[in-house]
């Protein structure tokens, strides 16, 4: 008779002050390390960029990043919006405290004392509720016993140009590209271009948000791996975004974009659900996993 | 009359805060400038603030008469410094208050992307100025700050009226006083597509 081999699964505990200290280091450090690709993908377009003052106002990116980076100080005054991925592995059982208030104090601790902008209010007296808090945690489930936490302080300016529709299935690949198309033009120089575009496709309403926010964590210059279809369409409107001429602060040039990262995932037959989630070129997020 | 700038990156003029109706008028969409002198942060609610109060009829915190506004929040200070990182936030939020604030004597606004048709043509009527600061270098401009005064609004945390004696502060003319506009003047002149 054979025995079956069970796996043993081990559950790792996790206290809630571990999380706190991470969430908090994460936001401060996010905030004044810009991250290593984006640095480089924009002395790439230092490199690419014809206008006079394309170039000026990239270098003086490059400069700022230095900068900040060297004396402590953020990047952009605005330090965002508490934006979280949290990945929880099924075998973790958090202990010491509620997870998600873990996560919140976490954020007020970086933005109180770690000298960031309160930049959160209610939506309607938009009195500020004074430590940056509510945060905005997406929280997924993955198999194994890690947590692994994604800060990505959001800024308001890009996130405004940012939008989402319902598109009719018939408009196709070339209405999704018609759509990102525009609203990239017709941001302008709002969201502090050279911007990086994430887009959605598929999933629901909300879903197809997330997608496009997501996309944003990737690598900046790498492409979408897992459906040449989706790459293509990522070349396509690179180089379509670089031809409208807004460029760098909107000045004129050649580099309006650093990247176009898509993420694609199944939707309704009825559905053609499309995102666009643009991002700064002060691109933010840190990692870390306990 | 329309402007085309033959580079936009040339030799900065000079300027100071608070501006005189001369320096608007000798100052064209795509000119760099040096700006030194008196800013006042004011954004959203700072704004929102302003215009009731000028609609009521009531005493306005700071004298807007040939004023510079710097649409800007700053980060907090950290110790030994005079202010946190500062940059330009988006206009257009200001566009609905910003015929008004002009009308009553404002002379030139700092902030990025463009302006609704309303705040051009009161630019162009009153003679005023709209300058673009670069977003997003805000540790860099924070070292244009040589003096920081709280005047107003302090309940509003970082959205508080600031004054900031300013040196240096390197801007980019987009509106001028005849209402041409740098944004689209560059864009015609990049783009391959619309």
């Amino acid at each position: 008779m054979n025995l079956e081999k069970k796996t043993k699964r081990t559950v790792r505990r996790i206290d809630c002050k571990r999380i706190t200290a991470a969430v908090k280091k994460l936001f401060i450090e996010a905030n004044t390390d810009l991250g290593e690709d984006v640095i480089a993908s924009l002395h790439g377009a230092l490199k690419k960029e014809e206008s006079a003052i394309g170039r000026h106002v990239i270098e003086k990116m490059i400069d700022n990043a230095y900068i900040a980076s060297q004396d402590k100080m953020p990047i952009c005054q605005d330090t965002g919006l508490a934006v979280l991925f949290v990945e929880i592995g099924q075998d973790v059982h958090v202990v010491g405290g509620d997870l998600r208030q873990a996560i919140e104090e976490g954020v007020r601790q970086a933005y109180c004392e770690g000298y960031l902008r309160k930049s959160v209010c209610d939506p309607l007296l938009r009195n500020n509720t004074g430590d940056n808090t509510p945060a905005i945690i997406h929280f997924n489930i993955v198999s194994g016993n890690g947590l692994k936490i994604i800060a990505m302080p959001k800024g308001g300016g890009s996130e405004n140009m940012s939008a989402a529709q319902m598109l009719t299935p018939a408009a196709g690949a070339e209405g999704i590209k018609k759509f990102v198309l525009e609203k990239v033009s017709q941001a302008g120089a709002n969201p502090c271009p050279p911007v990086i575009v994430g887009v959605g496709i598929g999933g629901s309403l909300e879903q197809t948000c997330i997608l496009a926010k997501k996309a944003l964590l990737r690598s900046v210059g790498e492409e979408n791996k897992t459906d040449e279809r989706v790459a293509q369409m990522e070349k396509e409107l690179y180089a379509d975004i670089n031809e409208l001429g807004i460029g760098p602060a909107g000045l004129g040039g050649r580099i309006t974009a650093l990247a176009v990262n898509i993420e694609m995932m199944p939707c309704h037959i009825a559905s053609l659900p499309v995102a666009v989630n643009i991002q700064c070129h002060v691109a933010r997020h840190k990692e870390a996993t306990l | 009359m329309e402007v085309i700038p033959l580079t936009v990156h040339e030799i900065s003029k000079n300027i100071q805060a608070p501006l005189t109706n001369e320096v608007v008028a000798s100052l064209n969409a795509g000119d760099m400038v040096l700006l030194s002198g008196e800013v006042y942060t004011v954004r959203d609610v700072a704004h929102r603030r302003l215009y009731e109060t000028l609609e009521k009829g009531g005493k306005l915190p700071i004298d807007l008469t040939t004023a510079t506004i710097f649409y800007a929040a700053p980060s907090p200070t950290p110790p030994g410094k005079l202010i946190g990182s500062i940059g330009p936030t988006t206009s257009y939020r200001m566009d609905f208050f910003t015929p008004k604030l002009i009308e009553a004597g404002l002379k030139g606004m700092i902030g990025k992307g463009n302006r609704s048709q309303e705040v051009v043509a009161a630019i162009k009527k009153y003679s005023a100025v709209y300058f673009g600061a670069i977003g997003g270098i805000a540790a860099l401009t924070a070292k244009c700050a040589k003096k920081v005064e709280l005047v107003a609004y302090e309940d509003l945390g970082p959205e508080a009226i600031r004054k900031i004696t300013m040196e240096n502060m390197p801007l980019i003319v987009v509106n001028d006083s005849r209402g041409n506009d740098l944004y689209q003047i560059a864009r015609k002149k990049w783009h391959v597509i619309c």
